[in-house]
């Protein structure tokens, strides 16, 4: 049938990792001969054009642009609030949370290349969401790991570590912000398709 | 229409935290565009709205009942399509609602942290009459999504597809499901940040 596509053998990655990982959708992305201009549109810039994922999201254009202007806005509007490494943060406990090894990937490595902390990161990857991580991380990293959780457990108590943290109320909101759109994230990557050890570089 | 985060948390025109998420005014317009695509599409083809309110209406009671949101989204479907249908999702989202994210990993290194729990499997015996084949399908999808996303297998999506479900249709649904756990989670947090500083 033409919309599964072929699978071979799960070449899955073995646990969490800074490393590049591939990906392989479940569900048959739109070819890129195939592409719309409005689907061309959607996928904004020429890196979603090349990955199997953007292209497959793209079979909603309107619902994957809205996506990629809110995650781009959420992630990369630094004129106020957090700093990236600390979004990036935010992202990366939430994806450790819900278990999205892909995710994890990309967003703990951003993490490293904007803060240089490959060690601290990489705790966040071994040892989980209560790893000391230093400040303002770890309160960042509980904050959005209790914001994950089903039903939410984010409180005044987290709320009050994050201002002791040093954080002001547009800096919280940033983390809300971020840990809620991998919650929306890890769960199309998790169940649209699964991470390999595949190296191939993708949003 | 107003902007639904302010709306469910609350947020007035003018107050702080108003002035702070329009300091990410792209996210917030996007945030509602989202909603307003899957919600209130241009056209809903073949994925017709009364499914698309039912499956918010469970996915949200399922992960977060106690939110202004999941009363929101109840409202929505009895008031546009039936009181029948929420009542009937109403009373599968209370029986297998359960804290998450549970799941077993495939990461052969990640065994250990793997947490088992139940997929729910709406059979004609174990739902309301109300729900069809096609609406079951997509609520054990919404179950997976919402509690144990980490479960996901090929499996689930040719399991839609069975139940009539097109390519197309199975990512929509996917969006609707995942953006309403961000939509909750914003409208949670802002609420808790809202409480913290009164």
């Amino acid at each position: 049938m033409s919309d599964t596509p072929a699978r071979t053998e799960s070449q899955r990655p073995e646990g969490f990792t800074q490393d590049s990982l591939g990906w392989e959708p479940w569900l048959a992305p739109v070819a890129e001969v195939d592409l719309t201009e409005e689907q061309r549109a959607a996928l904004i810039g020429q890196f979603r054009l090349k990955s199997p994922y953007f292209r497959l999201l793209v079979r909603n254009p309107d619902a994957l642009e809205a996506r990629t202007l809110t995650d781009q806005d959420i992630f990369y509007n630094v004129t106020t609030g957090l700093p990236r490494a600390e979004r990036e943060i935010a992202a990366s406990a939430a994806s450790r949370v819900n278990g999205c090894v892909y995710c994890a990937s990309v967003h703990t490595a951003r993490a490293t290349k904007e803060s240089g902390r490959r060690d601290d990161v990489q705790k966040l990857l071994d040892e989980g969401v209560e790893a000391d991580l230093g400040q303002p991380w770890s309160a960042i990293a509980q904050a959005s790991a209790a914001l994950t959780e089903t039903p939410s457990q984010f409180d005044a108590e987290h709320i009050e570590a994050l201002s002791q943290a040093g954080l002001d109320d547009a800096d919280i909101v940033d983390v809300i912000n971020g840990a809620a759109f991998f919650n929306w994230a890890n769960r199309l990557m998790l169940s649209l398709g699964e991470p390999t050890q595949h190296q191939r570089r993708e949003g | 229409m107003a902007d639904i985060i302010d709306t469910l948390a609350q947020i007035e025109p003018g107050s702080a935290l108003d002035q702070i998420r329009r300091t990410r005014q792209q996210a917030r317009d996007n945030a509602q565009r989202s909603f307003e695509v899957l919600f209130e599409p241009a056209d809903p083809g073949t994925f017709p709205l009364a499914e698309r309110y039912a499956i918010a209406a469970y996915t949200v009671s399922l992960q977060a009942s106690e939110s202004p949101a999941a009363a929101f989204y109840t409202e929505l479907l009895e008031d546009e399509i039936s009181p029948e249908l929420a009542a009937a999702v109403a009373e599968l989202a209370a029986r297998d609602r359960r804290p998450g994210p549970y799941g077993e990993y495939k990461e052969t290194g990640l065994a250990a942290e793997s947490e088992p729990g139940p997929t729910v499997s709406y059979t004609p015996k174990h739902r309301p009459a109300v729900i069809d084949e096609r609406l079951a399908a997509a609520l054990e999808h919404a179950h997976l999504l919402s509690l144990h996303p980490r479960d996901a297998e090929p499996g689930h999506l040719r399991r839609l597809e069975a139940a009539g479900w097109s390519a197309d249709d199975i990512v929509t649904l996917s969006q609707l499901i995942s953006f309403l756990s961000f939509q909750i989670r914003v409208v949670d947090g802002l609420i808790a940040l809202k409480r913290a500083k009164s």
